[in-house]
């Protein structure tokens, strides 16, 4: 199963449990799972039907634009981090 | 003369073009002075704009009259905040996907209520020149409440401090833009926009493992891009057609900022990118653009604004002011248990210090599997930061690295070999969450350790002058590079060249760079490409160029519009000869049938036929690239320092850095000089310096002293090809990641030479002397 890791800032919304077994075809799912077992974690994550400003996807090790629709595996690991611009 | 080879390529990996060094397409326009960049723009009916900027560092606008300025001869407009568009600047209005807030944005271009810097935009002019502008802007009344000011972090944080923005959201993620408060929540004023953490593993436990701990405070000082061509932009709104022309590393994002600000479609602005002298993160955003839009609108004439070099110092962002405490735990054995970080950052006037990536940088050089970071991004009445190169890296490594320097000591390691001992590699974990993929920490940290420079004594063992020490330092750095979209056309010239148009700003030799790609591909030499970068209506999205994310993104468009080429080239060779495209082979710019050794021409020959053959041949792509490679740099650096003077001089410096696959080596080594050398700028002598009141004491390159070729040694460099395995040619991004170690390694040198360790920066002559007498226990002033 999927596992997603929950930021800092929205551990409070899972107990305090930082990585998340949750099923899903696509982080999409995923999310939905989360929100279904923590609700309001996903009013953190997602905004109008997609991730949230400034926010990036990244799934086993690399970020993906397709965002909410990133197809993962059962061993992916899905993490919310900050988008980053550059000089 | 060195006993050893300079400026070293180590390579695993040959190719025809990919690895030499062809003079680049647009040097000779450059050099002969040709090149035509923002403030050469010039037509029919320009009309000049100029700014008027507060005189304080926080007061309320109350009333802005331009009665009289109108009244003069050849002023033609002014205009306030009132001539753009109402964006909302709530945090929560920000789009999904915008790393942008433009309320903000254009609260910063024009000041909406406000004034919370000295130097902040209120008004501006339009006249038919520059001097009637200018003398228009003092005939402009703008009545102001002054109003108490911050001016560091810790003043803004304090109890009972002025509040910059009564509305301001403190957000408790590292996602986002930031902005202000939605209607109705009635949170406590703060200038606290941002407060998150990270947390990896359990750092308590990883402290209570450490035998050695070391703790310390270090600050850095606001630091200017120092790019050398001033803001430059001109507008024409003619109806509803929009056209700017100007220089900036991103079009696509000045058109969608200008869109956003002045209420009008992104289909209706046309943005023509001219050359850019020198942007270094600093020209990303929108400052003159859109004021030389609203004069435009209200003139009916297209106008320009061209800021001073001292209008860029007071008008324009710099780096962050930081204030970060850094603690590293590690066994007697040298292993890093744990580390944290409590980091402040100045964002200047408005949320948006580059607070994130900071974090995500600090401690991304080493394998510690204990790890917490408490992020805080703090308003304070100073210009609005922007990027710099690496943004938010270098002030994080000048904490992180001293503080493992000072582990090294404590320890009795080599500091090399600390490093290397926990050194980040495939497969750790960093702060955010996500595993490293392929990475070149250990390549890099090997290849400084095994440079003739760090075998060498100091100062080339050469006896030390009389009161005088020599030390030398090292130093590591990570920089996350970026991506983005981004998109080629590549036109096939009867001649057997190709017109490459690009959408990438060229900062930095970037045509070079991606024309060479496509002429790998396609089997050609660098010279038979001609690239081209146009306007926002020629070519597709492309992001900007910045994050150094050039290189590897367009690069990989332009690979992917050469394979379209190429696969229409053996179409019609396959048409030709009435075979299938199968039965044809391409192989560096001959195509041959697979069956038939008679059959074989050149991609000169189906280029001069192609109008026969079926008509022009274009290929082309349009990609999304987010995996770039995250690069590595480490630095040594010896100085002397003089304990008389304070006056520290750096004797040889040399930068061993990762690039997956140097493109073009000279730029890569270019890249990597100018960054050492703006390291060391930042580390001895650059800041923004304010006094009580606020106002900049050095807006000059006369008074803001940054380095010059008489300052510092020949960089030497070794290229370290760890190849990224996210990209056709393992390219990684080599712009920014070289001004991260730079102040941590000359602080560390400086430390070797007089046993003081120096926790802020500039270290000027001053502050090395007093922190010498403070190391003696004597004060000598006295």
């Amino acid at each position: 199963m999927p596992e997603a890791w929950i930021p800092t800032q929205l551990q409070p919304l899972t107990g305090g449990v930082r990585r998340v077994s949750a099923s899903g075809g696509t982080v999409g799912e995923v999310v939905a799972e989360l929100e279904r077992r923590f609700p309001g974690i996903e009013a953190r994550l997602v905004q109008e039907g997609d991730v949230m400003p400034g926010m990036s996807v990244v799934v086993d090790g690399d970020q993906t634009q397709l965002g909410l629709l990133q197809p993962v595996e059962e061993s992916s690991e899905v993490h919310f981090i900050p988008a980053v611009g550059g000089g | 003369m060195p006993d050893y080879e300079p400026n070293s390529v180590l390579s695993n990996t040959s190719y025809k073009v990919l690895g030499t060094r062809p003079v680049r397409h647009d040097g000779v326009e450059k050099v002969t002075g040709h090149a035509r960049y923002g403030a050469d723009v010039s037509m029919p009916d320009l009309l000049y704009g100029k700014l008027l900027r507060s005189p304080h560092a926080h007061a309320r606008i109350k009333r802005i009259d331009a009665s009289k300025a109108l009244a003069l001869a050849g002023v033609k407009a002014v205009a306030t905040s009132a001539d753009l568009f109402e964006v909302s600047d709530r945090a929560s209005d920000v789009e999904p996907g915008e790393i942008r807030n433009f309320g903000i944005l254009s609260a910063n271009c024009l000041a909406r209520g406000k004034a919370l810097y000295k130097g902040h935009a209120v008004a501006a002019v339009a006249a038919t020149s520059p001097h009637a502008a200018e003398e228009a802007l003092a005939a402009i009344e703008v009545e102001y409440e002054p109003l108490p000011a911050v001016f560091t972090a810790e003043e803004a944080l304090a109890d009972g401090a002025p509040v910059l923005h009564e509305r301001l959201a403190t957000l408790d993620s590292p996602m986002g833009p930031g902005g202000m408060l939605d209607d109705g929540d009635d949170a406590v004023p703060t200038n606290v926009a941002r407060h998150f953490i990270h947390e990896l593993g359990d750092p308590d436990a990883g402290f209570a493992e450490a035998d050695v701990i070391v703790e310390r405070r270090y600050r850095t000082e606001a630091v200017h891009q120092g790019y050398i061509e001033p803001h430059s932009a001109t507008v024409y709104w003619d109806k509803d057609k929009i056209t700017v022309w100007t220089s900036t590393q991103g079009h696509f994002g000045i058109r969608e900022q200008l869109a956003k600000i002045v209420g009008v479609p992104v289909s209706k602005i046309k943005v023509i990118p001219m050359e850019i002298g020198g942007g270094f993160g600093g020209k990303t955003i929108v400052y003159v653009e859109p004021v030389a839009a609203v004069l435009s609108r209200k003139t009916g004439q297209p106008v320009k604004v061209t800021m001073s070099r001292t209008e860029v110092f007071f008008g324009t962002g710099p780096t962050s002011g930081t204030d970060i405490t850094v603690k590293i735990g590690a066994t007697n054995a040298g292993r890093i248990t744990a580390a944290s970080a409590d980091m402040v950052y100045e964002g200047g006037a408005f949320p948006g210090s580059p607070l994130a990536s900071g974090a995500r940088c600090i401690f991304a050089a080493y394998d510690v599997a204990n790890l917490r970071v408490d992020a805080r991004d703090v308003v304070v009445n100073k210009q609005k930061v922007a990027a710099y190169r690496a943004p938010g890296a270098p002030a994080a490594a000048f904490a992180a690295e001293q503080a493992v320097d000072e582990l090294a000591r404590a320890l009795n390691m080599d500091p090399l070999e600390l490093r290397l001992a926990n050194a980040a590699q495939e497969g750790t974990r960093q702060v955010t969450g996500p595993k490293f993929g392929a990475i070149g920490c250990v390549e890099t940290l090997e290849a400084a350790k095994e440079h003739a420079h760090y075998a060498a004594p100091v100062g080339g063992g050469e006896p030390v002058p009389k009161g005088k020490r020599r030390g030398r330092g090292v130093a590591n750095g990570f920089w996350g590079n970026t991506g983005g979209p981004s998109a080629c056309v590549a036109s096939v010239n009867q001649d057997g060249t190709v017109s490459l148009i690009e959408g990438s700003p060229d900062i930095g030799g970037s045509r070079a760079a991606i024309a060479m790609q496509l002429a790998e591909v396609l089997g050609l030499r660098a010279e038979d490409v001609r690239p081209t970068v146009v306007d926002t209506d020629s070519i597709g999205f492309t992001s900007q160029t910045g994050g150094s994310s050039v290189a590897y993104k367009t690069g990989w468009a332009a690979y992917e519009a050469a394979r379209d080429v190429k696969r229409q080239m053996i179409e019609r060779a396959a048409l030709v000869w009435g075979a299938s495209p199968d039965d044809v082979e391409y192989d560096a710019g001959t195509l041959r049938h697979k069956s038939d050794p008679e059959l074989k021409t050149t991609f000169a020959e189906i280029a001069a036929r192609q109008m026969k053959t079926g008509g022009p041949i274009v290929g082309k792509a349009a990609t999304s690239m987010m995996r770039p490679g995250g690069a590595y740099s480490a630095h040594i650096a010896d100085v002397e320092v003089d304990l008389e003077t304070g006056k520290v001089d750096v004797l040889r410096y040399t930068v061993a850095q990762d690039a997956g696959k140097a493109i073009h080596p000279s730029y890569v080594e270019s890249q990597m000089q100018g960054g050492a050398v703006a390291g060391i700028g930042w580390a001895l002598s650059e800041e923004y310096y304010y006094d009580e009141a606020g106002l900049l004491q050095n807006p000059t390159f006369l008074d803001y002293r940054m380095p010059t070729s008489l300052d510092v040694p020949m960089i030497d460099t070794v290229i370290v090809e760890k190849p990224h395995d996210g990209h056709p040619f393992a390219v990684r991004g080599t712009g920014e990641v070289p001004l991260v170690p730079p102040m941590a390694a000359v602080a560390n040198a400086v430390y070797d030479a007089t046993g003081v360790r120096m926790t802020s920066l500039p270290m000027s002559p001053a502050k090395v002397l007093e922190a010498l007498w403070e190391n003696e226990g004597t004060n000598k002033k006295a």
